[in-house]
């Protein structure tokens, strides 16, 4: 294999990507991920990836339901 | 101490009052919300309705255990999540069985091999997966890992609101996490670049 599949990068995708990584662990990710294209790209990858799976999901509600859960409500209107 | 002073009796009862207005509008405003994550937590639009109204009911019922201040849009979540085990959704399929599963790069790779490694720098490659081959994969996780994948993924929590409204570990959220973007990955990759 010409790279290598960067075996820490990947490791530190997950706490990178939800922003949940100990700065020293971010810092290691980004200078890694400055030198290294393979990885870079698939971040990026990654990143467009968790955008597209939340916009699949970007459903209203249906028409009908929010007067139901109003009508739940204690004190109505 | 006698009787409670009438006037302070009335004020005390209208504060209440004015606070249990105030959490129903609060908790209806993230209503939208509540349903998105329904949505992906069950299979049908009618089970996510009859959630989200199960949970609206019982969240009004308890509105008095809610701390005001407090992450609101997670404490109704955590409400639906324990109404949906209530349910008494199907016995988890035994995930660790599953032989095949594929890093965490799997599906990006494979994209690289269909269209290039440049290709990886388009946000548009992602878009050749269809938006239902995603329901399907998502559908088709464990429960599991599929409540995990859609508190984080769709619900954006963190780690910590996540672990609280499933009453379970941090380290469990990220494990199920990791392994349920795997196994998403896994799937799409099957599903759509056949």
């Amino acid at each position: 294999m010409s790279h290598g599949p960067c075996d820490k990068c990947e490791e530190l995708l997950q706490g990178y990507l939800d922003r949940e990584i100990a700065e020293t662990e971010r810092a290691q990710a980004e200078s890694h991920l400055d030198g290294c294209e393979y990885c870079r790209r698939r971040y990026r990858f990654e990143v467009s990836l968790r955008r597209y799976v939340r916009t699949t999901s970007e459903e209203r509600m249906p028409p009908g339901l929010m007067e139901r859960l109003t009508q739940l409500r204690s004190v109505e209107g | 101490m006698g009787e409670p002073d009438p006037e302070i009796e009335a004020r005390r009862i209208a504060s209440v009052a004015r606070d249990r207005v105030r959490f129903e509008e609060e908790a209806l405003a993230l209503a939208d919300q509540v349903y998105r994550v329904a949505r992906r937590l069950v299979r049908t639009r009618e089970e996510a309705e009859d959630l989200v109204q199960e949970t609206y009911a019982r969240a009004f019922r308890s509105w008095r255990s809610y701390t005001h201040g407090t992450n609101l849009r997670a404490w109704l979540l955590r409400i639906l999540t324990n109404l949906n085990l209530d349910r008494g959704r199907k016995v988890q399929r035994t995930p660790d069985i599953q032989p095949l599963e594929e890093g965490d790069y799997y599906l990006a790779n494979r994209m690289a091999e269909s269209q290039g490694e440049q290709a990886l720098d388009q946000d548009m490659v992602v878009e050749r997966l269809s938006q239902d081959s995603i329901v399907t994969a998502l559908s088709s996780l464990p429960d599991n890992f599929r409540d995990v994948v859609v508190l984080v993924d769709i619900g954006d929590f963190g780690y910590a609101d996540a672990a609280q409204i499933l009453d379970i570990p941090i380290g469990t959220v990220m494990s199920r996490l990791h392994r349920g973007r795997r196994l998403l990955k896994q799937q799409l990759a099957e599903e759509a670049l056949r």
